[in-house]
């Protein structure tokens, strides 16, 4: 097999695409600017750790099926560490995002990682809504009759029915924390790649 | 090489400052020891709460006049559900955004008749009773407007509806099979068995609650528990949990809607709340791109607050 037609295959071209992208050095970085000193950088990785209890918690209440929480004492802290790291979760969350508005983040070609970042966020909050209606108590009767007529009214609710318990939890175990575990990923290879984004300067010009 | 114009607000200066140490993995790790001890020490704490399930058993128990005239209501096309309009029947337009109604347009794609799904159905399935069975014959055998007549004499007599040793009593005449069907349907309800047949109409396993949870919504006994619990949209309605849980606070926004003029006023506040909501979240994603809403970061200078390290020797 020749140089050329192996720098030709598929796996080859990925490969260095990747690496020219995130080289380790980038993806598991041991120096960083050092503007990089500020409290507001501790509430992104925050999130992603309050994510990780999240996720732990909500594999733990699944173990033994969606009413154990309700009979079992132990499953009732199970609960209990799910909905606490959930508002952890959304406290850091909401706190980096605003502190990422206000440093305007999206500077320098990072605006995917802010977009990537707000539907993230988008995701979380339609994640935790159909926990809360999937709990199979008062709470997720209330919520989910009140929730329907907003739903309802969009036209939406004829395909995502929230007074549906099965559906809800369905979304909730399954596709939406899929779909915001990998917009995470997706959020912080960004961030990773275009690094964090520098203060502001009194520079009016940029060299291209 | 071509020069172009920075701008402050898209732009980033290119970063010829020095370097330090920083360690990802430690500060990852750290971040979820401090995440879990913080978690277990709220969970320990506070706790969670679980409020048990409202049953259409304890609503016609604790209640059974509210229960009665709700299941009057279904059968007589008043309640709410019968009313709704889309996704559920097409009994009105329901709520427009401008001249258009969504809801209207996508279509009953959940199609629920409240007399067949709520009170004849149910009925059906109740075994053994034979004066029932003659009865529920003479209600499908019967045409449109008799059932409606039966229907509407008994409306007018359910003004003096009473509940006696536990029975329905409401003294209507040419009702037809409409006094048995729904005195049966309390008896049903009373013994659980309701609750079982609004969620197994489509077979064995149950896993879809719209009939119970419509059923429930259209009675005051939910409505009157959640405003003894602080929970109704006039209080921030979903946002909200039982106990002195923060709930869903980052609802905040949208529940906030609500309580202001024009939405807390128009029957149209639903969608027009969730499409202020759909607007304002394709803002916060194109914020990047939207001159003067990217600029105010650097308008306020809060930046300096956030890098102040950086700043301290910059003037």
């Amino acid at each position: 097999m020749s140089t050329t037609e192996i720098d030709r295959q598929w796996t080859t071209r990925l490969r260095r695409r990747v690496a020219g992208k995130l080289p380790p050095e980038k993806l598991l970085p041991d120096t960083q600017p050092t503007y990089v000193s500020s409290w507001i950088y501790v509430f992104g990785v925050t999130t992603m750790a309050a994510l990780g209890v999240v996720i732990v918690s909500g594999c733990l209440l699944a173990l033994r099926g969606p009413l154990w929480w309700h009979t079992s004492s132990v499953g009732h802290f199970v609960n209990s560490l799910h909905l606490w790291s959930v508002e952890i979760f959304f406290f850091a969350m909401v706190i980096h995002l605003w502190g990422k508005y206000f440093m305007a983040a999206w500077r320098g070609g990072r605006a995917l990682t802010w977009m990537t970042g707000v539907v993230t966020f988008l995701t979380s909050i339609a994640t935790a809504f159909t926990g809360y209606v999937s709990q199979s108590n008062f709470d997720s009767q209330w919520i989910s009759t009140q929730a329907k007529d907003g739903i309802n009214s969009t036209g939406a609710g004829a395909f995502w029915n929230v007074l549906n318990t099965g559906q809800m939890l369905m979304w909730h175990i399954i596709l939406l924390p899929l779909a915001a575990v990998v917009l995470t990923v997706l959020h912080v290879l960004l961030v990773r790649i275009k690094g964090v984004v520098p203060p502001f300067d009194k520079n009016t010009e940029v060299a291209q | 090489m071509t020069k172009k114009t920075f701008r402050p607000d898209v732009d980033a200066p290119e970063w010829k400052g020095g370097h330090g140490p920083y360690d990802i993995v430690k500060e990852g790790i750290i971040a979820v020891v401090v995440v879990s001890i913080l978690t277990v020490l709220f969970s320990v704490a506070f706790g969670s709460p679980d409020d048990p399930s409202l049953t259409v058993k304890a609503w016609s128990t604790s209640n059974p006049m509210d229960f009665a005239a709700t299941a009057l209501s279904e059968l007589n096309n008043t309640s709410g559900t019968a009313q709704y309009g889309a996704p559920y029947n097409k009994a009105s337009s329901g709520q427009k955004l401008g001249p258009v109604a969504l809801a209207k347009w996508v279509g009953a794609r959940i199609p629920i008749n409240t007399v067949n799904d709520f009170v004849v159905k149910p009925l059906k399935s109740l075994p053994g009773q034979p004066v029932l069975s003659t009865d529920l014959s003479q209600w499908t055998g019967a045409s449109a407007s008799t059932r409606t007549n039966w229907v509407n004499n008994y409306t007018h007599a359910a003004n003096n509806m009473k509940i006696v040793s536990g029975q329905l009593v409401v003294t209507a005449t040419n009702a037809g099979p409409v006094p048995v069907m729904m005195a049966d349907l309390l008896q049903m309800a009373r013994t659980g068995a309701l609750d079982q047949a609004l969620v197994t109409q489509n077979g064995f396993y149950a896993m879809d609650y719209t009939l119970p949870l419509l059923f429930l919504g259209d009675g005051t006994y939910m409505a009157n528990i959640a405003q003894k619990q602080h929970l109704t949209g006039d209080r921030w309605g979903m946002m909200n949990e039982t106990g002195n849980y923060p709930g869903q606070a980052w609802l905040w926004l949208y529940t906030f809607w609500y309580q202001v003029a024009p939405f807390n006023s128009s029957g149209n506040a639903d969608v027009l709340v969730w499409g202020l909501m759909m607007l304002l979240s394709v803002v916060l994603l194109l914020v990047p791109f939207i001159p003067g809403l990217r600029s105010i970061p650097r308008w306020s200078r809060i930046y300096r607050l956030i890098w102040r390290e950086h700043y301290r020797d910059i003037p």
